[in-house]
């Protein structure tokens, strides 16, 4: 197995606040790697630092490396190049101002994309897989922020498969979408897993045994635990917390 | 059941007082209607007299402006009409980038100590009489345009412009930074997430999504420099004139209006000529006004 990201002893600061407190793990490629741990343990800040959205928020600092491909992400000479690679899904749904169409076009339209043929199919393709193509395919120029709380995330995740990452990062993407819809996008998720590499931050303890090869526990900018499935939610995790997060008991 | 807290009663008082405030409220939301249609209607009853003797065409299409003739006075304000539509038209053309501009570049480029003191040196610029502008283009403009350009006269439709556009712009970079500061930051962290360069962030989704705003702070802007009246009659040379180039001097509505009215007795045709010319140039506005609504709302159907 290839290494897609690698992590080392990564220190992330907001102003003199420490988020991580040197925390390394690999993440290798074509699988699903699952983030849990409860609020404030620095799982979206991790995603930040990947894709270097983390920058523009003022005051913010990191220390350690995060390679991507091998290439250190703080020292890439294309930063878009980077961005572009990874996919992220927010955990609130951002449609942007643009039409349902021109959201899922906008990365390839970025990267010089013009062609109206592959656009087509190529919207057409990630709505598929995002969920979205029937309830949306009549009424693809109107406004993506028109859409229902549900159908802009699914929208966001379309956008985020319409630049082909190589890594899709879904920050607690099924918060605002009901049970059947997320299987059905759960389903898509497996599949979409021989063509890349999926991060999946979670509260939803069970979403991630689902679908997770590996689970990294992470609490207040520690990794408590990270250990294939098979461990963490079994009855013999190496640390006794990870037994009673993952079960309820405390967290 | 008795509810634990009390409910109270409220007095006849209490109601009558209500009653009351909701129809100052009332009063308060519909008195801009009143105050628009009651300035329109007063600037129209000074000037509504001279109608019934008035030749339209040669009101609005003839350039010849001869008020104080004691033999034949001509009325036509053709002349007057393109002095302000083309001050007007290339003062924007001036502005819009620059403006523009201007608020991308202090909303997205700029942070921290840059930031605050643009902003303030910026509404500096708008606190600037009018009076003082023009003094600008008399004493400083006009010298600078006559040895760059090598024409006869520095007072033209080209000066004037320059400090329409000057006064315009600090309007339209505070309206227009304001509309893309309320765009949210997660529709930029969106973008670039996307991998969409700065400049790909900035017209294909921070100009989309600030769109009314931008379009209202260009109409401010267009709304200054319609209005605007000390500082074109000191810039544009104040001649009567259809110019040929951006270096004739022109003449403008509001500069007629200014320079006129205190000379006429009340009553007189040319006194209600002027009124007329008053209400030629509120409807501009209007028209230009209804027409950004227009816009607008077409926008919004999209």
């Amino acid at each position: 197995m290839t290494k897609k990201i690698q992590v080392e002893n990564l220190r992330t600061f907001y102003g003199t606040k420490e988020v991580h407190h040197g925390i390394s793990f690999d993440i290798e490629q074509n699988e699903i790697f699952a983030i849990i741990g409860p609020a404030q343990s620095g799982k979206t800040t991790l995603l930040r630092a990947i894709n270097r959205t983390l920058e523009f928020t003022p005051g913010t600092k990191m220390t350690g490396t995060i390679k991507v491909d091998g290439e250190d992400v703080q020292k890439t000479r294309d930063v878009y190049g980077l961005r572009r690679k990874i996919g992220m899904v927010a955990p609130l749904p951002v449609g942007l101002p643009l039409t349902i169409y021109d959201n899922v076009a906008f990365a390839p339209r970025s990267s010089g994309i013009n062609d109206k043929g592959f656009l087509d199919a190529h919207v057409e393709k990630c709505l598929r897989q995002s969920a979205l193509w029937d309830e949306v395919k009549d009424r693809l120029d109107s406004l993506g922020t028109k859409l229902s709380g549900g159908q802009q995330q699914r929208l966001t995740i379309a956008r985020a498969l319409s630049h082909q990452p190589e890594i899709l990062c879904l920050d607690e993407f099924s918060i605002a979408i009901d049970p059947v819809t997320t299987m059905r996008i759960e389903d898509v998720l497996k599949e979409l897993k021989k063509e890349m590499t999926i991060i999946l931050v979670t509260n939803l303890v069970q979403q991630a045994r689902r679908l997770a090869a590996r689970t990294m526990f992470l609490w207040n900018g520690d990794i408590i635990e990270l250990d294939r499935n098979e461990v963490m939610f079994s009855d013999n995790t190496k640390d006794k917390r990870t037994y009673e997060y993952v079960n309820g008991i405390f967290g | 059941m008795k509810p634990a807290v009390p409910r109270a009663s409220r007095s006849q008082l209490a109601i009558m007082v209500e009653r009351v405030i909701e129809g100052l409220v009332y009063i308060c939301g519909i008195s801009a209607i009143i105050f628009v249609f009651g300035i329109f209607f007063f600037v129209f009853k000074e000037g509504a007299p001279f109608l019934a003797k008035l030749n339209f065409t040669e009101f609005f299409f003839s350039k010849e402006w001869i008020p104080t003739s004691s033999v034949q006075p001509k009325y036509g304000i053709g002349a007057l009409i393109v002095g302000t539509v083309s001050v007007t038209a290339l003062a924007m053309l001036i502005a819009v980038p620059f403006g523009l501009g201007a608020a991308v570049f202090v909303s997205e480029f700029c942070t921290g100590k840059t930031k605050e003191t643009l902003k303030i040196t910026i509404e500096l610029l708008a606190a600037i009489p009018s009076v003082v502008w023009g003094f600008i283009g008399l004493s400083v403009m006009s010298p600078v345009i006559i040895s760059v350009f090598h024409v006869p006269v520095g007072v033209n439709l080209l000066n004037a412009a320059l400090l329409l556009a000057l006064m315009s712009v600090p309007i339209m970079v505070s309206i227009g930074e304001d509309a893309l500061k309320a765009v949210p930051d997660s529709y930029r962290e969106a973008g670039i997430a996307l991998g969409a360069t700065k400049w790909q962030l900035i017209y294909r989704v921070l100009i989309p999504a600030a769109k009314n705003g931008l379009l209202a702070a260009v109409l401010l802007g267009v709304g200054r420099a319609i209005g605007e009246t000390m500082a074109v009659l000191m810039a544009t040379g104040h001649a009567v004139n259809i110019p040929d180039s951006i270096f004739d001097p022109v003449r403008t509505l509001t500069a007629t209006i200014a320079a006129e009215l205190g000379e006429t007795s009340h009553g007189s045709p040319h006194y209600q000529v002027l009124f007329l010319i008053g209400v030629v140039l509120f409807s501009i506005t209007a028209v230009v006004n209804l027409a950004a609504d227009f816009i607008v709302k077409g926008i919004k159907r999209k």
